[in-house]
């Protein structure tokens, strides 16, 4: 007999109207910024001795949210030479006061939180839903992991005397800027070291406040400073005779240039960069939690990561099936105002990346690669991109080399195993990857032979305070995260 | 009449074979006034064709057991035990005392002897399982960096090298060596027991010749891992530091004085090696409902 | 048989992390009434008891057309679920309403008696005028590998409910695992369910949102497939109207707003109701409500 269902010509999905969700913004009443920030040095807010401020821009509606000052070769000196000063005190005072010290800011930032995240999304443009579950929770998290250590750090080489660096000169992005402080503050600290931080010219807000939190919670002058400006400001810090020990998060170019910038000094360094991850998908996947994976693998924070799920593998067979649902959890991702709580995709951070981001979307459209954008609408200010998938992208196409650190991802295809390995591992980077199968032998097999820091099997971009993290090649020297991470902020003996 | 003693041709060791420089350069190394031996004087394709060899075998000798690892490296040592004269014999050739030259040997064996420990034991000592918020199981083990550079100390011909050596080898690298200068006898004498010890061709190369010209080379190459320096040069090191950064390899610095590190370090193991964390779901069904 | 069944497997904590995804959407305002009402339409007002008598049916079919006359513009709910005997009456007190009767059948809850019981449950269901019928499968002999059987069962009862519509209840909180979930839900789809259904109610755990999640991926994969809609219906432990909302986010973004109506998505569910007018109040009137002023049935 007839199914007593109804005959659709083709499985296609409506996914878009019908049912909408209305705009749910998180309130902005309860945020205070000043119209301008100083630098963070010896425990005070104080003017940059140029006198000069740049402002700071919400990438979702260009306007300018404060003037964050320029420091320069001199404020961070005075910066450096407070950390030294400090250093004097801070690595003698008992290992258990110091973790108390640390706990506190961790208790602090849940406080704080949603202020936090709310600042965080208005000055990077990430969606509110990225900022107050994953990147405050883990800057908090982070901070209470280390506080831990600081009277246990006996326990963790085994057969060495550690003692601390020294003072620490740290550099991060624009990408996770809160985290990415608190990636780097919280082993400094606990090791017993004192730091001169200095946050993208893009984002300093969050480290700003932060700054704030670090005064409030009684924490010696000077063993926290934070020094706001561009690239200059981060040459002085790198080439600094004051400072001991160097970590940097940001590009493989400016990496390399840090690296030859204290060649044959005693500086230690970190280095955390680049990379064009595989992400790796074999037909015995769980398919649906694959997809799932691909989309937080290239879509998480815009694209804007460094171990994004950027070249995606997907083994022929279920290609066609794959690319299907693909497409379609593409649609219902919303892109749109990072401040409403239901958005996916918020601004990109600025006019540039976003520039650099749509030369590679028009150097695939002239290669002549089929190519895939949602079909949301976007705002008509600020900087945005449409979540965009390549297909059969060549191993040799630039989108399948260079990273583009935006929304973008390019599809390949395999045959068999040993292909995809070799086709994963021939990049000059190893940040991360991630495979998909169902198989626990070959997982191994995978997460053996990929040569990269972090392996996500059957799942990806998780990070935890207490899990290593960094890369093999190009992608980074060193580890944060874990016992790993306090190394570089210890000597041993 | 006086029997003539054979000299011996001291070449290069290459992927498992010794081959002379392709440059076919020379240099002299006289003792007493007399020239004893003719070394090569390598060249930079000498290392690229080292390089190749040691890609090429990096992949076996990551993959095999550790267990496995462990019983070639104490093969070497064996080895090196049982031709302890020749080596005692080239070491006094260049200059050392008898006593001197017996202590160097005694100590590249037990070098050996304390890594070939460590093969199987570092991984375990050095990894951790990593306690997430999430329902994970993550977990990070040191790997091998890959092809090692290594310029071996100049002073302790013999010692030294294996100082150097061992510990890059016992956590599955393989490596380019330069060997020492002024001292190079032992160093190929060195190739023939690794090459007689079950070790793969390509895992350890040897090239005697000059820092000044293949620094740069080994620093630069671009399919070379890390770089080891243990030689008092300021100036080269300096330079071949700002090179390795053309594609980030690690640059490890270790004491020329090989004295200083008679029996080993581990942490000398870990410089290179790469810390990898892996994670994956742990599916949660049944148990804690039913108080186990 | 085995043909039926999707390649992959299920990843337990990859379902549970896109569910806690799904349920951090925020539904405010306007798309909250209209989801709340949504919702309110899809419900099988619901009793299943063994004290249950003519009088309680006719109570409940008089709420079901009747939710909550307080508040003008309210919906019907979809249909009443009751047990067979008790059909003819639910049918009576609903009249001319568009509201159906559901009614369980083939030895429900267990589902252990024989195929010949089973199929003349369903035709006296069916003959005393049930439009749709909400069998069980064999969960016995689902778990010891024989799926021919349970699908020859589906089929057969398929067969005996003419043009009634069937739902399949799976009863996942006794398969244990995902996989299983995906399994049966891949079986009863192919072999005939006009919907799968989670629980009877009378096993726990009943609905979550992972099972649910896992039985839209099921008819999603149908769908790409052959073009062929299947109804999806939690039942059981579903009583609150955010809970209600969050399953409706959960169908909009896995199969479309095709589904989101009470032909293809139904809830089973006793108390939900009550909820929905409460929060739907709430809406209207901008204060919080009180149970006080809703029909308890």
């Amino acid at each position: 007999m007839e199914k007593q269902v109804e005959k659709i010509n083709s499985g296609k999905l409506q996914l878009s109207g019908g049912w909408e969700y209305a705009p749910s913004p998180e309130s902005i009443g309860h945020i205070k910024l000043e119209d301008r920030y100083g630098l963070f040095i010896n425990g005070k807010f104080v003017e940059p001795s140029s006198k000069k401020y740049f402002p700071s821009v919400n990438p979702a509606t260009e306007q300018v949210l404060s003037n964050i000052a320029e420091a320069s070769p001199a404020d961070v000196e005075a910066a450096v030479a407070s950390a030294r000063k400090a250093f004097a005190k801070w690595s003698k005072i008992k290992p258990s006061e110091r973790g108390k010290y640390i706990y506190r800011i961790a208790r602090m930032i849940q406080e704080r939180a949603r202020e936090f995240s709310v600042i965080e999304t208005l000055d990077g443009g990430k969606a509110i839903r990225e900022s107050r579950d994953i990147d405050v929770p883990l800057a908090a998290a982070h901070f209470f992991y280390y506080a831990g250590w600081a009277d246990k750090l006996e326990y963790a080489f085994p057969g060495k005397t550690v003692s601390p660096v020294g003072v620490a000169g740290q550099i991060i992005p624009w990408n996770f800027p809160l985290l990415m402080a608190a990636w780097k503050i919280a082993p400094a600290l606990a090791a017993g070291n004192t730091v001169v931080l200095k946050p993208a010219e893009t984002t300093s807000l969050t480290a700003l406040k932060l700054a704030e939190v670090i005064r409030d919670c009684g924490l010696p002058e000077g063993v926290v400073n934070i020094v706001t400006g561009a690239g200059q400001t981060g040459a002085a810090l790198v080439n600094s005779k004051g400072i001991d020990k160097i970590a940097f998060t940001g590009s493989t170019d400016v990496g390399k240039l840090i690296r030859k910038a204290i060649a044959g000094t005693s500086k230690k360094v970190t280095l955390e960069l680049g990379g064009k991850a595989a992400n790796i998908i074999f037909e015995d996947a769980p398919i649906d939690q694959a997809v799932e994976g691909i989309v937080n693998g290239i879509f998480f924070n815009q694209g804007h990561v460094c171990c994004a799920g950027s070249r995606l593998f997907v083994q022929e067979s279920v290609a066609p099936l794959v690319l299907q649902k693909l497409r379609d959890r593409m649609e219902t991702l919303i892109v749109g105002d990072p401040l409403d709580k239901n958005t996916d995709i918020g601004a990109i951070n600025s006019a540039p990346q976003l520039e650099r981001i749509n030369e590679f979307i028009k150097h695939g459209q002239e290669e002549g690669l089929e190519m895939y954008q949602s079909s949301c609408s976007v705002p008509s200010k600020g900087y945005w991109c449409r979540p965009t998938i390549f297909f059969q992208v060549p191993q040799s196409s630039r989108l399948a080399q260079e990273e583009i650190f935006g929304p973008v991802l390019s599809i390949q295809t395999f045959r068999t195993v040993d292909e995809v390995i070799e086709k994963a591992n021939n990049t000059p980077y190893g940040l991360s990857a991630g495979v998909w199968t169902d198989k626990g032998s070959r997982i191994f097999n995978l997460t053996t032979k990929l040569r990269a820091g972090v392996v996500w099997a059957n799942t990806y971009n998780k990070f935890d305070p207490a899990s290593p993290f960094g890369g093999y090649k190009e992608s980074g020297v060193g580890r944060e995260g874990g016992l790993h991470g306090l190394l570089p902020y210890l000597n041993l003996r | 009449m006086e029997r003539l003693d054979i000299q011996k041709t001291y070449k290069i060791y290459i992927g498992g074979q010794f081959p002379r420089t392709e440059s076919g350069r020379y240099y002299a190394i006289e003792a007493k006034g007399k020239v004893i031996a003719n070394m090569c004087l390598s060249s930079r394709k000498d290392l690229r064709n080292a390089v190749v060899a040691a890609r090429g075998a990096f992949g076996g000798w990551a993959a095999k057991t550790a267990y496995n690892r462990s019983q070639i490296l104490y093969r070497i040592a064996e080895m090196l035990e049982g031709r302890k004269d020749q080596f005692v014999a080239e070491l006094k050739l260049h200059g050392l005392t008898a006593a001197r030259a017996t202590e160097e040997v005694h100590a590249g064996i037990d070098t050996l002897v304390y890594y070939a420990g460590w093969c199987d034991k570092f991984q375990q000592v050095f990894s951790s399982v990593n306690p997430v918020s999430g329902s994970f199981f993550n977990f990070s083990t040191p790997e091998p960096t890959g092809v090692v550079g290594i310029i071996a100390p100049e002073q302790t011909g013999l010692s030294g090298l294996v100082s150097v050596i061992a510990p890059v080898i016992a956590g599955g690298n393989t490596c380019i060596v330069l060997a020492s200068n002024s001292k190079p006898l032992p160093s190929v004498t060195f190739a023939e027991v690794v090459n007689s010890s079950d070790v793969p061709g390509g895992v350890v190369n040897i090239l005697t010749g000059d820092l000044k010209e293949l620094a740069d080379q080994f620093a630069s190459h671009m399919d070379i891992n890390a770089l080891v320096w243990a030689r008092n040069n300021n100036e080269l090191r300096i330079k071949a530091e700002e090179l390795t950064t053309t594609n980030l390899k690690r640059f490890v610095s270790w004491d020329a004085d090989a004295e200083k590190r008679i029996q080993g370090d581990p942490y000398m193991l870990m410089d290179l090696q790469e810390i990898k964390t892996t994670w994956h779901p742990i599916e949660n069904i049944g148990g804690a409902k039913a108080g186990y | 048989m085995e043909q039926f069944f999707t390649k992959s497997h299920i990843d337990q904590v990859g379902v549970e992390e896109r569910v806690a995804r799904l349920n951090s959407r925020s539904i405010k305002k306007e798309s909250k009434v209209k989801g709340l009402k949504l919702a309110l339409n899809m419900i099988d007002l619901t009793t299943l008891e063994g004290k249950d008598t003519e009088g309680k049916i006719r109570q409940m079919c008089y709420k079901a057309i009747h939710v909550h006359d307080q508040l003008p513009g309210l919906p019907t709910v979809a249909a009443v679920c009751v047990y067979p005997n008790h059909v003819r009456s639910a049918r009576k007190a609903l009249g001319n309403s568009d509201v159906k009767v559901a009614s369980v059948a083939t030895a429900f809850p267990s589902g252990n008696s024989t195929l010949a019981i089973k199929l003349e449950d369903t035709r006296f269901a069916v003959e005393e005028g049930a439009d749709e019928i909400d069998m069980v499968i064999s969960r016995g002999e689902f778990l010891k590998g024989n799926y021919s059987y349970v699908f020859d069962e589906i089929a057969a009862i398929k067969e005996a409910c003419g043009q009634a519509r069937l739902k399949v209840i799976l009863e996942t909180g006794e398969l244990s695992t995902l996989d299983n979930v995906r399994r049966a839900s891949d079986l009863a789809i192919r072999a005939g369910a006009d919907f799968i259904k989670t629980s009877t109610g009378k096993i726990s755990p009943a609905a979550t949102q992972p099972v649910v999640l896992v039985m839209l991926e099921a008819i999603r994969d149908y769908y790409y497939q052959t073009g062929i809609m299947v109804g999806m219906k939690p039942a059981g432990g579903i009583s609150t109207a955010k809970g209600a909302l969050q399953y409706l986010v959960m169908v909009r973004e896995t199969l479309g707003n095709s589904w989101l109506s009470n032909h293809w998505f139904r809830f089973g569910a006793s108390s939900l109701a009550n909820d929905i007018v409460m929060q739907l109040e709430k809406e209207a009137r901008g204060v919080y409500f009180s149970n006080d002023y809703i029909s308890k049935d």
